[in-house]
């Protein structure tokens, strides 16, 4: 296809995406480098009968006229991501130089707002990736072997927690944690405390987060080993058989080397996807013991006032380097595999 | 043969048998609950005294005088005006997957046909694209939309959307214009078409299992967008999504709960409906990317 039929084919695709995304993500860049102005603050002195007082308030009307003219605020160079609720170098540079042991300085780190949520961040991401890998692929085997008649049923229920949105998800499952919820009233029963609350501590709050993105992704997996279950070639596992492999040595030597590729496409999407974890964290409530990087743009830019586009633009950018580690791997990958075909 | 390598002894099917069960009531048991419990009153529904009480609902029967009450529904969908949230999602969805399913085919029709080095540079773009968290989009859009005064309105989100969408849709659509034989439309040229007609006339007739499977994943992306509806939109045109939400906030006082459960029932009703009607398009598209790598 000659360039000129390939632009007239593509341009409107590729002008949508570059001015949402990519200009975007530019404009993030541009912005996290400014701040909110500061307070233009009056003192006017107000004299009455019992003598002069002075009053400082802040000048609503030079403000709006200043925000009119540098709507990005001021400059501050890269001094947002150097600050206590980025990167926040001296706070941590304090931290190991006055902290006596290790944990207290993993407490010290966990009270930085960054480093709390990055924390979860990426723990969510690499504890809900293999466990929905694992939990997927135990379906597709069990499932596969399952009378025909009930397969149907089986799939469109397990498609539900996929495809219905995470934040409606989460909070199905956050009114049934309720303590006077079904499950939650279960767990009070089972263990005998009649205090416990998942929405308590934070690391049953973690664990609360953890289980909902498994129950949320493992139908993707699930579907996708199904799929590549129908596929795995009968000759290869009945010759197995002929050797003498047994059912486990079956599924351990044809099956699983059989669908190692799809394991990878779904760890790609569960890194991408499980990266950017947000929606739950606002279903569950669970904003004060665990936020996520995407929570603390959107948090930024729902401050109350006004929102802090510089803090969150930082915050954003610090994200997308996330992004692009996470991604390195699969970007080599896939530049090999291209030059080895063309 | 194939039948001897398929039989298990009784344990395992028992086994096997017992963890579908398990897995079908962990998957389906929460929205059915949600379901029942939403036609309940929030006495019943988070009950104090006996968790039995969310199934037969004794206090929905002393104060409306039957088991079921919809009062849920009324409050929402009357008084909090969950109606017109139900509006604007059908607005937005229609036109997000219209529109990024009339870019995405022209675009992953391109793609897949030409063999320069850039469509590898596409590509990758693409998945890097797909992979930016959304609320990073948003945090570069909010300031030059209220710049341009552009902030607030259906038609802003829903060329967002469409953006948002277009790197999943190109790869997907690539991917299936792959597997369509390039001879035909070749064929269609070698007659004397150019390349836009033999799009039309030899690519279109055969093109829509493809389009209507990445129809619906688009229709998921909007129907189910949080970030980019909650951020762009005023209070009066909000989806449901943010609108379910704005209840939670506003709701906290007693039986204010039953509204966001009644909405929140609301929009699950539509996804089953979905799932129903195209199970099998939602499975084949789910595996699409991953049987071609």
């Amino acid at each position: 296809m000659p360039h000129k039929t390939f632009m007239a084919f593509i341009w409107p695709s590729l002008l949508a995406m570059i001015l949402f995304i990519a200009l975007p993500i530019l404009s993030v860049g541009y912005q996290s480098l400014f701040i909110e102005h500061e307070q233009i603050v009056v003192v006017s002195e107000n004299c009455g009968p019992f003598g002069c007082t002075k009053e400082a308030s802040v000048d609503a009307e030079a403000m709006a006229e200043l925000r009119a003219e540098q709507p990005a605020g001021r400059f501050n160079g890269l001094d947002t991501y150097s600050n206590a609720s980025h990167l926040a170098f001296d706070e941590i540079g304090e931290i190991f130089a006055t902290s006596e042991n290790f944990g207290e300085i993993r407490n010290r780190i966990m009270n930085l707002p960054f480093y709390k949520a990055l924390i979860f961040t990426l723990a969510y991401t690499f504890i809900v990736t293999p466990l929905v890998i694992l939990l997927g692929f135990i379906i597709a085997i069990v499932v596969n072997s399952i009378p025909k008649l009930l397969k149907g049923p089986v799939i469109f229920f397990s498609l539900l927690p996929m495809l219905v949105t995470p934040l409606v998800g989460s909070l199905v499952l956050f009114w049934m944690i309720d303590s006077r919820g079904i499950i939650g009233a279960a767990l009070q029963t089972i263990f005998a405390d009649p205090s416990l609350s998942l929405k308590a501590s934070p690391a049953l709050t973690w664990v609360t987060l953890f289980v909902y993105g498994v129950w949320h992704s493992a139908p993707f997996a699930f579907v996708v080993f199904y799929a590549g279950l129908q596929t795995v070639p009968q000759d290869t596992l009945e010759s197995a058989m002929v050797d003498g492999a047994s059912r486990w040595e079956r599924v351990r030597f044809v099956t699983i080397p059989y669908l190692m590729p799809l394991a990878t496409f779904i760890a790609l999407m569960q890194l991408m996807d499980n990266f950017r974890v947000f929606e739950p964290i606002i279903g569950f409530s669970a904003a004060a013991s665990a936020t996520s990087l995407s929570y603390l743009i959107y948090n930024d830019l729902r401050a109350a006032e006004s929102p802090l586009f510089g803090s969150a633009a930082a915050t954003s950018m610090l994200t997308i380097v996330g992004v692009i580690i996470l991604l390195l791997p699969v970007l080599r990958r896939n530049w090999r595999e291209f030059n080895r075909k063309t | 043969m194939a039948n001897l390598a398929n039989r298990k002894p009784p344990s395992l099917v028992f086994v096997s048998t017992a963890f579908v069960l398990f897995w079908l009531v962990v998957a389906a048991f929460p929205f059915l609950w949600t379901m029942w419990g939403s036609f309940k009153v929030e006495g019943d529904f988070f009950s104090r005294a006996d968790w039995m009480n969310a199934i037969t609902g004794p206090v929905t029967q002393r104060q409306n005088g039957s088991a079921f009450t919809g009062a849920g529904y009324e409050g929402a969908w009357v008084q909090q005006e969950f109606w017109r949230a139900v509006i604007n999602t059908s607005i937005v969805v229609f036109f997000t997957v219209v529109i990024s399913l009339t870019l995405g085919t022209l675009g992953g029709y391109a793609l897949a046909r030409s063999g320069f080095k850039y469509t590898f540079w596409l590509l990758m773009a693409a998945l890097v694209f797909r992979a930016m968290p959304h609320v990073t989009l948003v945090s570069g859009y909010l300031l030059p939309f209220f710049e341009l005064n552009i902030w607030g309105y259906l038609p802003t989100t829903i060329i967002v959307l469409v953006a948002i969408n277009q790197p999943f849709t190109l790869w997907m659509l690539h991917s299936f214009f792959l597997s369509i034989p390039k001879d035909l439309d070749e064929a269609a040229m070698v007659d004397g078409c150019t390349r836009f007609q033999a799009f039309r006339l030899a690519i279109i007739p055969v093109m829509w299992p493809g389009v209507v499977t990445t129809g619906l994943f688009s229709f998921l992306l909007a129907y189910n967008d949080f970030t980019v509806t909650s951020m762009l939109l005023t209070q009066e045109n909000a989806t449901m999504i943010p609108k379910i939400n704005s209840f939670l906030g506003s709701t906290q006082e007693e039986g204010k709960v039953m509204y966001a459960v009644a909405a929140v029932v609301s929009a699950i009703v539509p996804l089953f409906v979905l799932i129903l009607f195209f199970q099998r398009q939602i499975v084949s598209g789910l595996t699409a990317g991953a049987v071609k790598g």
